[in-house]
């Protein structure tokens, strides 16, 4: 009897403690994120007030400025989400063309020195990007495509293809080779049978692989920085600077910039969720 | 006739071209430079051969063994607490029963973060004035003067190690989540009858099937740990009087603000092998952990 009572009141401990601890990391993950929409609506002079004010009241004032103040000091919103959003699309599809055309080569074919190839590949992609940024500064004020889409489009393609690679090569490993054989015996040309067997296996690898180069461009920020002047070219991550002055930051401001720049990869990461797991695992296990 | 190509090289060349036009060739021409004494304010001294004089230069440069060891004790550390509480967090969600895909999905929200938005995000909370951190424990009573995070060297590598750290744990305990999710059933089973307590079976059946997943997690996470320069520069752009230095922060500041080029590609270099033997040590990692359990080919 007593045995089993301690047995039972042991179990009740953990599982508390289990809830406890599962609490705290949801609320260490959860509340910085939220703390800058809440901040996004209260008007400046209270998220500024000494003692704070933890009531918060709700304004619209930080978005109507980003919006509607171009002209007076404001920041250029729209132009910076047109830049991100060209940006960013543009390069994920080519990356993704490209890296497919690449992760398929290398779970397809057999060839000398592939296992170093691929490794060299993806060590492109550890170069880290401040570090890069010194000589593309150079080169791309030499060759002239400083500050302009066509740039930084080129470079976050290099920056995403090895790790498209990467993950469209364990997609496509899986595949039995039988499959591509039995739509080529039906008559089927290699290209066709790609686009109608394999491709449509293999689409959660590139949704994946989609989704990953998407928030990388989307939200790069050593390299932009440096590649870009203008409000023809900023993207947002480059554009949140803005609100920074010598010695003081619009707070308000900038969470209301941020929560824009968050909408878009949290919507797109909803989508596509289930995608997102599959693909990093079974890309990286069998691959 | 004209030999064609195979085609696994056809297939590969738009991503040799591309990675060849903006990485390689780029490596290539600071590979030199680092060479030389250059200066962005004064370009004909890119002409001018100085030999290994940069080389020697941050050999010799306190602040720079300053940065660089700083910035391998910062990997070290972050890579640990990401490891073991995204393992923590794994094991704590796998037993859930019900609202799973729930806590997934809030795992997942720190991942869509831009490294310069963390940045900013912490430099607000840990704001000595009106950040969130210091307004509460004030309100609380906990201390009644503001703490000053990101002025006090100690507390403003805390806070660049937690702002780090909240931002790639997700990594590890969703890829470690899933691991969880594919593990076999009849192992733990097995386990369980022969007599073993939990911390047994942990160690010998659910740790070595996780190795691969952790290490895919290192792996990713290795590609891109630069990704940290961001935050430094954000939060505390190096300081306060270089406390929070890392190699990244102290190279951008030679490059951009003293234009000094040659000197600090010289760095940069030493970055980039940096990475590069972070990313080779975890890729060896994985295939010997993949060819444990089985999974090769």
């Amino acid at each position: 009897m007593d045995r089993n009572r301690t047995h039972r009141n042991r179990r009740r401990v953990l599982a508390w403690m289990h809830f406890f601890g599962l609490f705290i990391v949801m609320a260490i993950i959860c509340i910085p994120g939220l703390w800058i929409v809440l901040n996004s609506f209260r008007p400046t002079v209270e998220i500024m007030a000494k003692p704070p004010v933890w009531v918060p009241s709700f304004t619209l004032d930080h978005y109507r400025a980003m919006f509607g103040g171009a002209g007076e000091g404001g920041v250029p919103v729209f132009h910076y989400f047109r830049n991100s959003l060209v940006v960013s699309v543009t390069s994920t599809v080519i990356a993704i063309l490209i890296g497919m055309s690449g992760g398929y080569a290398f779970a397809r074919y057999k060839f000398r020195f592939k296992g170093g190839i691929f490794v060299g590949l993806m060590l492109f992609r550890a170069v880290p990007g401040v570090a890069l940024s010194l000589p593309l500064f150079i080169v791309f004020a030499r060759v002239g495509i400083i500050d302009t889409h066509f740039g930084l489009i080129l470079v976050y393609v290099a920056m995403n293809v090895p790790f498209t690679v990467w993950l469209t090569d364990g997609f496509f490993r899986q595949i039995p080779g039988e499959l591509h054989e039995a739509a080529e015996i039906d008559g089927c040309t290699r290209w066709q049978a790609f686009w109608k067997v394999e491709f449509p296996v293999a689409r959660s690898g590139v949704a994946s692989a989609a989704i990953f180069a998407f928030l990388t461009s989307w939200n790069e920020f050593a390299l932009a920085s440096q590649l870009t002047r203008s409000t023809g070219s900023k993207t947002m991550p480059v554009g949140l600077l803005d609100f920074t002055a010598e010695f003081t930051i619009n707070w308000g401001g900038m969470c209301a910039l941020a929560v824009l720049m968050i909408l878009p990869a949290l919507i797109l990461t909803f989508i596509v969720q289930k995608h997102l797991i599959a693909g990093l695992t079974f890309g990286g296990v069998k691959g | 006739m004209r030999r064609r190509l195979p085609e696994w090289f056809v297939l590969l060349l738009p991503a040799f071209i591309v990675i060849a036009a903006v990485v390689l060739i780029p490596l290539i021409f600071s590979l030199y430079s680092s060479f030389t004494p250059y200066k962005l304010t004064r370009p004909s001294t890119l002409w001018r051969w100085v030999g290994t004089y940069n080389y020697q230069k941050i050999l010799t440069d306190a602040n720079f063994w300053a940065a660089f060891g700083r910035t391998v004790l910062f990997l070290t550390i972050v890579l640990n607490v990401e490891l073991l509480l995204g393992l923590g967090i794994a094991l704590m969600v796998n037993r859930v029963t019900w609202g799973q895909r729930t806590l997934r999905t809030i795992l997942m929200f720190p991942m869509m973060f831009s490294p310069i938005l963390v940045g900013f995000q912490f430099k607000f909370i840990f704001n000595d004035n009106v950040g969130l951190v210091n307004n509460v424990l004030q309100s609380l009573g906990i201390t009644d003067m503001a703490l000053p995070w990101l002025v006090d060297g100690r507390l403003a590598m805390f806070s660049i190690v937690f702002a780090e750290v909240w931002m790639s744990t997700s990594v590890f305990a969703i890829l470690i989540l899933a691991g969880l999710f594919a593990m076999p059933r009849d192992p733990l089973e097995a386990a369980e009858v022969d007599g073993c307590t939990p911390w047994q079976t942990f160690r010998h059946i659910t740790l070595p099937f996780l190795m691969p997943f952790i290490y895919i997690a290192m792996t990713i996470r290795s590609l891109d740990v630069a990704r940290a320069y961001d935050i430094v520069q954000i939060m505390t752009g190096g300081g306060p009087a270089r406390r929070t230095e890392l190699l990244w922060t102290l190279m951008s500041r030679t490059g951009y603000v003293d234009a000094r080029m040659g000197l600090a590609n010289a760095m940069g270099y030493v970055s980039i092998i940096l990475s590069i033997l972070f990313t080779i040590y975890f890729f060896r990692k994985l295939s010997a952990a993949r060819a444990e359990i089985g999974l090769e080919g």
